[in-house]
This record gives structure tokens, C-alpha cells and sequence, in this order.
């Protein structure tokens, strides 16, 4: 009754289970979830084991019982002569049950605790190891995949830590625990039973078999219907416009139509499989029934574990027949519950298996040793010290134990950087820029020409040969990843602002600004203004990527994030390509503002917010083709006068 | 609700009422199975005197397995229909949503938003399908358990079946009291987990932000945070319902012992008259009792928590259209004249603003209109008015000299073609994207248009030319080149007006005057409203509509308005600011 019937359709929504189990993965889950409640998890194992053997033994009772009775019927005798005999084997039977319901419950309690805590526990090593992925892992995976990691997966691993497992480590128990029971009584009939169990696994891989084929059709379907109805209702107004409503209708029942089939047709083998199976069990009873009046009749000695034993159990009596039904009864439900759960055990491996991959990516190598601290500059002579003084300083130690201090200045140089993301694809050749404290460098070209790659290198989200770029003189591979990153501000085209208010997502570039400080620094990016005519303010909240501003506001946002940060090397990747140029012109005054001191890259499709760039780059497939200020690029008449004219498409 | 839900099940009521009918047999074998199982369990047994009756066994043995077989073929059966019921219920169901939503007009599709049209097809259908299957199945097979089970306790077991009577009625009122305590933290909990996740998502997007300002460790612990509530709510709700199962064991051994005993009793007592057979399978049916009740438990829950996707569903479905073809419909439209006759419109009656305010606006058939503008100062409402993507709220739209409202739609919008600002093509190779304009235009016709809005040439240099296949969304040609595709495809439509909001920002400035220059030569007749952001784009327009705030600032051309008009004055000169040198001829920005 938990989460996932309902969820069905997204649970069931992950990839198709693999077939082959992985050991390893179901012992590594299952050493995890020991390691994270060592104490809980033994006494819930033992609680289990215990619980499962005594809800297999009501049917020796039952036999007891039944025997006593049957003796007393032949004897002629009564309830007075027999009654305390019945009640004694009552009185234990009463007392294991309550053995047993008390450690099912406890044992359901536990369970609950360590199934929501353990889920926590993975879903929290999945998201800290995931900070620590560079991002060329998010580059190369797409969103979707990984947000299945913790809503397909995680659900996956729940459905199997708190159900299948438990379930199915009761029944196997049970199904041992009978199995011995049944040896105990009769080899013959166990035999039997036995030959049933074989018929039974054969039935379920056939008819289980056709239902995991289909149902992997119809995720196939699902998929591909989903993908159908995304992308029409996406384009819904065109639809309109072009009066395309029938086309797209009969397009749709297509599509529909083969989900519905595949649909149909997975469910119906999973549906039937239940009766199949209990009815087995129903034909497997009878024919025990047959054999066991025969041998009663024909009073065939029985051979048993029991009787071996000495037990008595020698010949076929009723109560043992009668016991003995009981149990291929609760045998058969026993093997149908595994058959059922195996299913669910290998899903739950499949997710485990990608929860552990994710887990184990390798995470973002930081080799980087020279760290920014806190400065003071007497005489030229730079000290560190605690607290704050917006002076920085890059701290440098030496092999020979020496330590050396750099000013923070914002100098940046680029020395024939070659990069490629694949082999044998190169995305920038023999690239050299140099960048003084304060200038303005400004990046031109088309998509795909390797803008975006260069501030990708600078801030070290990917990674070059050693030397090839120096901050402030230093080898940012020497640098501290985090500390590098500290030093530079980046506004990005997407924008990508966090669910809280307007003022959380501004602090967000200073955790310990005041609300003072967020206001000047929206303020400086020109943000203020329609930030103040939000219904809220500063304290509106923002929700789903900001979707209650336009494109534009959430650019101005997100400069004004990077302006609290207030770093001496800022970035600007197509930063206002979505402030229309009215609005740019307004806030142009206040980018100004923010760029003034501070060493700047911009790259922007639209010329003139480049053109007061100290120096123009324009990259051509990954090649500077052209460098120099805006009147000498105009000059030229190369390739950048081709685009102010408009004589060139950028996109 | 489950009116409207109801009449999606169609072609398949029979399959609905074949399925629960089904079920119903199987439930009548299953509860005569154990009977027959008692009988044959007494003519095994000898205790009454007689020997072993090996042909009554072979007898009940026969009848049983008879059954076996006609249950399992109920079973079946049932299983079948069910499937084929619910997988096609929720295939209708999905059609009637699609097909609604295309009957849509603008306003309702602003008013669900994308995603959520796209969640209640898909999520909320899948939902709705479990619970059908629930309550054709399940629903039916409990209630009929229980009640069958009962009585036969009662033929079978006499007096003892009141052990079962005494016992349902405990029983249900704990599970509903579970069931009850446990749904609304279910609820919260839901609610949270997804709140969890898409901050999860966020994170994951914004990724390169959180890397930039290192935040990784701050990030941490936020989801540090979110997760432990998540897991403390989840736990809480969960340790309810995981009392679930002992009171049902509880229930089940105490019913179990008292059988047995009384049972054992009453055979003493009656010196043989109930037998061992019948009291072994008054056991198998409490068993079934209470597994039923079980069950039945379970299928409330999921009712209950399905009733939220329904409810969604049915949101879709009983939305009225707010812009349907008028009876008697004007099929025909004569020429380009567009008049707005003193229109004001707003989105929601709602709103407090207008997003359109006093427009009085006459154009000729063959004109060509610029329009320019601010963000957010209504130019798309405006022309949104002529092909009736919207009505105005006062005022009357007329196009060819008649009101928007009388058209039938398909001929109005087939005759005002509209190149939206947020343009889509759909996967599909550039020929079948072409013919949305016009179905059975020749490969000739084709061409001719893409030659018209300049992308003849770029499709040709595709390998496979104008079989080339478009990616979802469009992704594998440039702005520029999905723009000229978006225009070719409305020329095919041969308009009366047409009209581009926005329609060539990515496309070069000399590209977009050999576009206009095709307009004027090849379409004169057709009138052409043009929004850009450029004045470079409306500069030779017959006239330019300046718009601000939702009114109409000032018309005129060019001329009349290039230095006399603040706003015209403001942008061209922002666009074309005059550097140093002024080589600037047509330039403008590059978007």
C-alpha cells in the first residue's frame, strides 16, 4: 500500500529489467544497508527468519490436533477425556503466535525506519558525489537521465529493500522450512509436490517471460507516445495557426493505437499469470489428495524424515494426509510469492547497480595547491590575515617550504591553447589572448566557433595541458579548483535561477551578503527597478527556474548575482542576449558600472555590446581570425565588418 | 467526474462488464474449490468408520479439477478483458484529451501551460488506467469474496461461521482507521518528494552555476536538509501503515486458534457430525476473508490517491473551447482589409490592465504594416486579434470587410497565415514540415515558396536537400534558417494577410530586405503585417505602427516618424548609433 502502485506508471517507467542478476550489486546493497543500521537490520533479519519458520508450522498443529480428535472419534471417546490434550497443544500454538506477531510487528516497524533511512542515506551519497562531478559529466548525460537516478532508480531500490527482499527471503524460508516439514511427514508426497514446483517454475518463465517482453513494448510505446505528445503540445499554437488539427489527430491515433496494443497485450500476460498459478496449486492438491486416499487405503507404509526418525508416521493416517494438504497449500502460495518477487528483485538490482554507478563516478580531480586568502598590503609587502579585507591574495607554497604571496589582480593570459572535447575533433587551435587587469576582452563568432569553450578552460570546468593559462601569472592547474572559481564571476545565457525569493537568488553569489549589499548589487545591474515592481519585491518567490519573470528579468537577476560576489575576473556568456535593446541601453550604464576595474570576457551575439570591448576576438572554427578594437576591426573590412554590416548571419 | 470519465470507455464496455463478470466466476469456483477440497478431505477420512471411499475421491478429485480448470479459464478471461478494458479506456481517455486540446484555443492552452497538458496525458492517464483496473478487478473480486466466503462458512461450518461475522467488522474499522490516518501524511509527503526532486533537477541544471560560485558544499546541505524531512515525513507515514500486516496476522491466528478449537470441540461434542475436512477449509476461508478485506483496503487507497489524476483529467475535459466556428459560417474571405474598429482587449476578466487599449486601426488589402515596439507594449496581442487566435474583449475585428467572428475558422486562418514568434517545426523531413501550409502542394510549389522566403538555396546545399530531416524541435538547423522554413511554410498557405511577429531576427539584414523585396514583387495583393525589432525591417513599410503600453503611440512611415516620434527616434538611433566613422548603412544588431 505504498507509493509505488500508484506511481505505477512511472516505476514501472525505467529502463527494461536486465534478465542476468548481478550478485554483486544485491550484496554490496545489502552490505550497505547493514553498514547504515548494523544493530536494526540483524535483529530484522533474525526477527524475519524466526517469524517465517513459525508461520509455517500451524499445519503440525493442525496434524496434532486433528490426530488427537481422530483418536478420540475412533476411540468413541469425548471432549472430557481428550479436552486437555487439544487445549495443551492450543495453549503452544497460541504462544508461538504470539512470539510471531510480535516480531512481525516490530519487525514492519524497523523495516519502515531502515528503508526511509537507508534511501536517505543513498540519495544524499548520490547528491554529494554528484556536487563533486566535473561538468563534463553533466555535459555528456542529459538531465533526464540523471534525474532517473532519483526518482526511477531510488523507487527501484525502495520497492526492493522494504518489499521484495523481505518477502522474499520470508518465503524462501517458508518454502524450506515446509520442504523439511513435508520430508518429515512424507518423501513420497514431497515428491510429488516437488514435481508440481518444476511444472510451476516452467509456466511462470513462459507466461512471466511474454509479460516482460511486452512490457518493455510498451515502455517502448510509452516513450514514444510521451515524446509525440511533448512535442505537439509544444507547437499546439502552430497547430492552430495551420488549421493542422485533423493531421495531427490522425498522426496521434497512430501512435496511440500501437501504445494501447502493446499495453493490452503486457497485461494480459501479467493478469493471467495469477490464476494460472493458484490453479496449479489447486490441481497439484487434488492429485495429492488422490494419492494420499489411495495410500491410506491401501495403508502403504510411508517413508519419512519422521519416521526415520522414529516419530511414528508409519503408515498413512488421515491427519496426516489432511496436515499434509494444508502444507502444499501454503507451499504453492510460498513458490508463487517468489516467482512473483523475482521480477521485482531483479528491477530493484537493475536500479542498486545505477545508483552504485553513479555513486562511483569519478569525481572532479583537483590537484591544486595555491589557494586565495585574505590580504593586507603594507609597503608592497603582502601578509595574509583573517578577516575581511577585500584584499586578496593568491597563497603560493613552495616545495622548499617556503610560501609565497600574489596579489589578486585579474590578470589572465591564454598561451596557444589547443583543446578538444573528443579525440581527433579539435575545438580550439593555437588560441592566444592576453587579458591585463581591467580590460575589456570581447569574443565574436558564430556558434560553434569555441567561445564558450575558452571561459570553459579558464574556469577550469575542463582541463588542459599544464602551463597553458596563468592567472595572475600563476598556472591555474596549480590552482585550487574552488578557489580559482571564487575568483572569477560568470553569467551564463541560461540563466538558471533557484527556487526562493528574488533576494535568496541574489545572495546566492555571497552567502554572507547583507540585504544591503544584495540591493546594491541589483542595483548596479539594473535590476532594481522591475524588481521592485514584482508583487513582492526582493521577497518574491521565485519557482521553477524563475518562470514567473521574463527571459530578460532573469538575465538582469543573474547578473546582479554575479555582482555581489563581486570578483575581480567576470565572464559574461551572451549574458543580455534576452534584454531587448531598449532595456539593454538602460542597463548598459549599470554593466558598465559592474565591468569597471575588473577584467572581463564577454561574448555576445549582438555587436553592440561588444563594441566598446578593449579588444575584439573573432574565432572562426576554433581559430582567432581576427583581433583589435572595434575601429580597427571596421577597418579592416574582414569578417567582423561583414557582421556589423549585416551582411553575415551569426546563427 | 466519473460521468465524464465514463464516457471515454466506448468500445470497450463490454470488455468492462465481461471482466468484473468473469471475476465474479472465478470468485464462485474459489470459494467452491474448498468445499469440494472438504468433501474429498472426508471421504478420505476413515474416522467415521467406513473405510476409505477411493471412488468418492476419485469423484471429488474429478469435480475438482474441473473446477481448477474453469477457474483458471475465469481467471483468465477476466485477467484478459481487464487488460484489454483498462489499457483501452485509458486509450480513449488519451484520445479525448488530445483531441480536446486541439479544439483549444489559445486562451485555454495558456491557461494549462505545456508541461501540465503533457503531465495529465501522460502520468495522470497511467494512473487513472491502474485504478480502472483496480475497480473492474479487484474492487469486484473483494466484496464478492468476502461475501461468497461467508457463506459458505456458514453451510459448511453452521454456527462457527459467526466467528468470521464477528470479526469483519473490527477488522475493516482498523484498516480504514489506518488507511485514513496514513492518507493525508501520504498526501504531504508526495508533495514534498516532489518538491525534492525538482530541486534536485534544478540543481543538476544548474550545475554550471553552482560550480561557478562553489557552492557545492551549500548545495549539500540544503538537500541535507530537504532529504531528512522528506524521510522523517515518509517513515512517519510508513510506520502506520506497516501496522498493517500484524493486525491482519493478529486477526488471522485468532481466528485460525479459535476455529481449530471450537472446531475440534464441536466435532468431540457432535461425535463426528462436522468433520475434520470442513473445519480444515473453514480456515482456507477466513484466510480469504481476510484477505479480501485486505485487498479492499488497498483498493480505497488507490482509488483515493487516483482521484487527484482523475480530477485533472476531467479538468481537460469538460474545458469549453472559448473560440468555436460560428453556425452559418462565412466561408469565404474577400481581400486583406483589416480593420480594428475601437478594440480593447484583456487576457482574463480578471485582469486589471488592458493588454490592448482603444485601438482604431484601417488597412488596406496589400499594404505592408511594420510594427515596433517595446517588450511587453501588446504588438503580438495585436495581430493575435486578426486570425482570431484570441477575441477582443471590446471592439470588432474585421477582416475583408467583415467581422472575425462570423468567419468559420479554418477559413479565416487559412487565409490569415501567421509566422509566430515562437515558432516550431516538428520532426519530420523539410518537405513534410513545408506541407503543413498547404497539403497538396507539388514539389514545384515548394520550392517556388522557399525561394520566395530565401531558403531555397541553404536546403539545397543539405545532402538530401529538401528531404532532409528536421529533429525535434527544430534543433538541427540555425535560427536563421528555421525562421526562412517558418515563412515559406505560411507563403504556401497563399494568404490574404500575412503576417511575421518577429519573424526574422536571427536572419541577416540583407537576407531579410531580399525577403521583403519578394514580398513586394511576388505577393502585392497579400496585406503584410510585420513586427520587428530592427528598424532596418520596417523602414520601407507603407506605414509603421508604433506601439507602448498596449496603445497605438503613432503611425506613419518612416519619414514622418525618424525624428518626430520619441520612441521610432530612440531605437533607430540606438540601432544605428552613429560611430566614429559613419559607414553604418542598413546595420543593426545581430541576434
Amino acid at each position: 500500500m505504498s507509493r509505488s502502485p500508484m506511481r505505477g506508471g512511472k516505476a514501472m517507467g525505467g529502463r527494461p529489467p536486465k534478465r542476468k542478476m548481478e550478485k554483486g550489486v544485491m550484496w554490496r546493497t545489502i552490505k550497505a544497508v547493514f553498514k547504515c543500521y548494523p544493530k536494526m537490520m540483524t535483529f530484522t533479519l533474525i526477527f524475519i527468519i524466526i517469524n517465517a519458520i513459525i508461520s509455517s508450522i500451524p499445519s503440525i498443529f493442525m496434524e496434532r490436533v486433528f490426530s488427537v480428535v481422530d483418536k478420540a472419534l475412533k476411540a468413541g471417546a469425548g471432549w472430557s477425556e481428550y479436552g486437555t490434550e487439544i487445549t495443551w497443544n492450543m495453549l503452544t500454538l497460541i504462544g508461538l503466535y504470539v512470539i510471531s506477531l510480535t516480531m512481525g510487528a516490530i519487525d514492519k516497524q524497523l523495516m519502515a525506519i531502515i528503508t526511509q533511512g537507508f534511501l536517505k542515506k543513498m540519495r544524499g551519497r548520490m547528491f554529494d558525489g554528484m556536487q563533486n562531478l566535473p561538468i563534463k559529466y553533466f555535459d555528456a548525460n542529459s538531465n533526464g537521465d540523471i534525474m532517473s537516478y532519483y526518482t526511477n532508480d531510488i523507487d527501484a531500490l525502495r520497492q526492493m529493500i522494504s518489499q521484495s527482499l523481505p518477502q522474499f527471503l520470508t518465503s524462501s524460508i517458508m518454502v524450506l522450512t515446509l520442504f523439511f516439514i513435508m520430508l518429515w511427514y512424507s518423501l513420497w508426497l514431497t515428491l510429488i509436490v516437488l514435481g508440481g514446483v518444476v511444472f510451476i517454475f516452467i509456466v511462470t518463465k513462459i507466461v512471466g517471460g511474454g509479460a516482460g517482453k511486452y512490457f518493455v513494448g510498451q515502455q517502448r510505446a510509452v516513450g514514444k507516445t510521451e515524446g509525440f505528445i511533448e512535442e505537439m503540445m509544444n507547437g499546439q499554437k502552430v497547430v492552430k495557426v495551420f488549421c493542422h488539427e485533423e493531421a495531427a489527430k490522425a498522426d496521434f491515433d497512430k501512435v496511440n493505437e500501437h501504445l494501447y496494443d502493446q499495453s493490452n497485450r503486457a497485461n494480459r500476460y501479467a493478469n493471467m499469470l495469477m490464476p494460472i498459478l493458484g490453479n496449479i496449486g489447486h490441481v497439484l492438491y487434488v492429485i495429492i489428495a488422490l494419492i494420499g486416499g489411495a495410500f491410506i487405503i491401501n495403508s502403504v507404509s510411508n517413508i519419512s524424515i519422521g519416521s526415520l526418525a522414529g516419530a511414528g508416521l508409519t503408515v498413512f493416517n488421515i491427519a496426516l494426509v489432511v496436515a499434509f494438504l494444508q502444507m502444499t497449500r501454503q507451499f504453492c502460495n510460498n513458490i508463487n510469492q517468489v516467482s512473483n518477487q523475482i521480477n521485482s528483485v531483479v528491477m530493484g538490482v537493475a536500479g542498486a547497480k545505477r545508483v552504485f554507478d553513479l555513486i562511483d563516478q569519478q569525481s572532479e580531480a583537483d590537484d591544486g595547491y595555491v589557494t586565495l586568502v585574505n590580504a593586507r598590503e603594507v609597503d608592497g609587502v603582502i601578509t595574509e590575515c583573517e578577516e575581511r579585507t577585500d584584499v586578496w591574495a593568491w597563497k603560493h607554497p613552495h616545495g622548499d617550504g617556503t610560501v609565497t604571496y600574489t596579489k589578486l589582480c585579474g590578470d589572465v593570459v591564454l598561451d596557444e591553447v589547443d583543446f578538444e572535447y573528443e579525440k581527433g575533433k579539435p575545438v580550439l587551435q593555437d588560441v592566444s589572448i592576453y587579458a591585463k587587469p581591467g580590460q575589456k576582452v570581447a569574443f565574436v563568432g558564430a556558434t560553434g566557433a569555441g567561445k564558450t569553450t575558452i571561459t570553459n578552460l579558464i574556469n577550469r570546468f575542463y582541463d588542459i595541458a599544464d602551463g597553458k593559462i596563468r592567472y595572475d601569472g600563476i598556472n591555474i592547474n596549480k590552482i585550487k579548483k574552488a578557489d580559482l572559481r571564487r575568483s572569477l564571476g560568470i553569467v551564463l545565457q541560461d540563466t538558471n535561477l533557484f527556487t526562493g525569493t528574488v533576494m535568496d537568488n541574489i545572495r546566492y553569489g555571497k552567502l554572507d551578503a547583507t540585504d544591503e549589499e544584495c540591493i546594491a548589487a541589483a542595483k548596479l545591474a539594473g535590476a532594481d527597478d522591475f524588481i521592485r515592481r514584482l508583487p513582492d519585491g526582493y521577497n518574491t518567490m521565485l519557482t521553477s527556474n524563475g518562470a514567473n519573470l521574463s527571459q530578460g528579468q532573469r538575465q538582469l537577476v543573474s547578473i546582479a548575482r554575479a555582482a555581489v560576489a563581486d570578483p575581480p575576473v567576470m565572464i559574461l556568456d551572451e549574458a543580455t542576449s534576452s534584454i531587448d535593446t531598449r532595456t539593454e541601453a538602460i542597463v548598459s550604464r549599470g554593466m558598465d558600472a559592474l565591468m569597471h576595474g575588473r577584467t572581463v570576457f564577454v561574448i555576445a551575439h549582438r555587436l553592440s555590446t561588444v563594441k566598446n570591448s578593449d579588444v575584439i576576438i573573432v574565432l572562426d572554427h576554433g581559430r582567432i581570425i581576427e583581433r583589435g578594437s572595434h575601429e580597427k576591426l571596421i577597418e579592416q573590412k574582414g569578417q567582423y565588418y561583414r557582421l556589423y554590416t549585416g551582411a553575415f548571419e551569426l546563427e | 467526474m466519473i460521468k465524464v470519465l465514463a464516457k471515454s470507455v466506448r468500445e470497450y464496455k463490454a470488455a468492462s462488464i465481461l471482466s468484473p463478470f468473469f471475476v465474479a466466476l472465478e470468485v464462485v469456483m474459489e470459494c467452491l474449490i474448498p468445499f469440494i477440497i472438504s468433501k474429498l478431505v472426508n471421504s478420505i477420512d476413515v474416522a467415521a468408520g467406513a473405510t476409505v471411499k477411493m471412488s468418492e475421491i476419485w469423484m471429488y478429485g474429478g469435480i475438482l479439477i474441473a473446477m481448477a480448470f474453469a477457474s483458471l479459464l475465469f481467471g483468465a478471461l477476466a485477467g484478459a478483458f481487464c487488460a484489454k478494458a483498462s489499457a483501452g479506456f485509458a486509450k480513449n481517455l488519451r484520445k479525448d484529451l488530445y483531441y480536446k486540446v486541439q479544439d483549444f484555443s489559445f486562451e485555454n492552452i495558456d491557461k494549462f501551460s505545456t508541461p501540465s497538458l503533457v503531465t495529465r496525458m501522460t502520468t495522470d492517464v497511467t494512473n487513472v488506467q491502474f485504478a480502472y483496473m483496480m475497480l473492474i478487478r479487484m474492487a469486484v473480486r473483494s466484496p464478492l469474496m468476502m461475501v461468497f466466503s461467508l457463506v459458505m462458512t456458514f453451510v459448511m461450518g453452521g454456527s462457527l461461521g459467526w466467528i468470521f461475522v464477528a470479526v469483519i467488522p473490527p477488522l475493516a474499522l482498523l484498516l480504514l482507521l489506518i488507511a485514513k490516518k496514513a492518507m493525508p501524511l501520504f498526501h504531504r509527503v508526495f508533495k514534498k518528494y516532489d518538491n525534492l526532486n525538482e530541486s534536485i533537477q534544478e540543481n543538476i541544471r544548474g550545475m554550471r552555476v553552482v560550480k561557478s560560485f562553489v557552492r557545492e558544499d551549500y548545495e549539500k546541505k540544503k538537500f541535507d536538509h530537504a532529504a531528512t524531512d522528506v524521510q522523517m515525513d515518509f517513515t512517519k507515514a510508513e510506520r502506520i501503515l506497516a501496522w498493517n500486516h500484524p493486525i491482519m496476522q493478529f486477526f488471522f491466528y485468532g481466528v485460525l486458534s479459535t476455529v481449530l478449537f471450537l472446531g475440534s470441540y464441536f466435532i468431540l461434542r457432535s461425535n463426528g457430525a462436522t468433520s475434520v475436512g470442513e473445519v480444515s477449509q473453514l480456515i482456507v476461508y477466513g484466510m480469504q476473508i481476510l484477505m479480501s478485506l485486505m485487498m479492499l483496503s488497498f483498493v480505497f487507497v488507490m482509488l483515493i490517491m487516483s482521484v487527484e489524476s482523475a480530477r485533472r483529467i476531467c479538468e481537460i475535459l469538460a474545458e469549453e473551447s472559448t473560440i468555436t466556428s460560428p453556425e452559418n459560417a462565412v466561408t469565404e474571405v474577400e481581400n486583406g482589409d483589416i480593420d480594428f474598429n475601437d478594440v480593447s482587449f484583456k487576457y482574463s476578466a480578471a485582469a486589471e490592465r488592458y493588454a490592448l487599449e482603444d485601438v482604431d486601426l484601417h488597412i488596406k488589402s496589400g499594404e505592408t504594416i511594420g510594427i515596433i515596439g517595446g517588450t511587453g507594449s501588446s504588438k503580438t496581442t495585436l495581430v493575435n486579434l486578426i486570425s482570431r487566435l484570441y477575441d477582443a474583449t471590446e471592439g470588432a475585428v474585421c477582416v475583408g470587410g467583415r467581422n472575425v467572428k462570423d468567419y468559420d475558422l479554418t477559413a479565416l486562418r487559412n487565409s490569415v497565415a501567421v509566422v509566430l514568434q515562437k515558432n516550431e517545426l516538428f520532426s519530420g523531413t523539410i518537405k513534410e514540415n513545408l506541407r503543413w501550409g498547404d497539403a497538396n502542394a507539388t514539389d514545384e510549389e515548394l520550392v517556388e515558396a522557399c525561394k520566395l522566403a530565401q531558403a531555397d538555396e541553404f536546403i539545397q546545399g543539405f545532402p538530401n536537400g529538401y528531404d532532409t530531416f528536421i529533429e525535434q524541435g527544430g534543433t538541427n538547423v540555425s535560427g536563421g534558417q528555421k525562421q526562412r522554413l517558418c515563412i515559406a511554410r505560411a507563403l504556401l498557405k497563399k494568404p490574404k494577410v500575412l503576417i511575421l511577429d518577429d519573424s526574422t531576427s536571427a536572419v541577416d539584414t540583407q537576407t531579410d530586405a531580399l525577403i521583403r523585396k519578394a514580398f513586394r514583387e511576388y505577393i502585392p495583393q497579400t496585406t503584410k503585417i510585420i513586427i520587428a525589432q530592427r528598424t532596418s525591417s520596417v523602414e520601407d513599410a507603407d506605414r509603421i505602427i508604433i506601439m507602448d503600453n498596449g496603445k497605438i503611440n503613432a503611425i506613419g512611415t518612416h519619414k514622418q516618424l525618424l525624428g518626430k516620434n520619441p520612441i521610432y527616434t530612440e531605437v533607430y538611433t540606438t540601432q544605428n548609433k552613429k560611430s566614429n566613422d559613419d559607414m553604418m548603412s542598413g546595420g543593426g544588431d545581430n541576434e
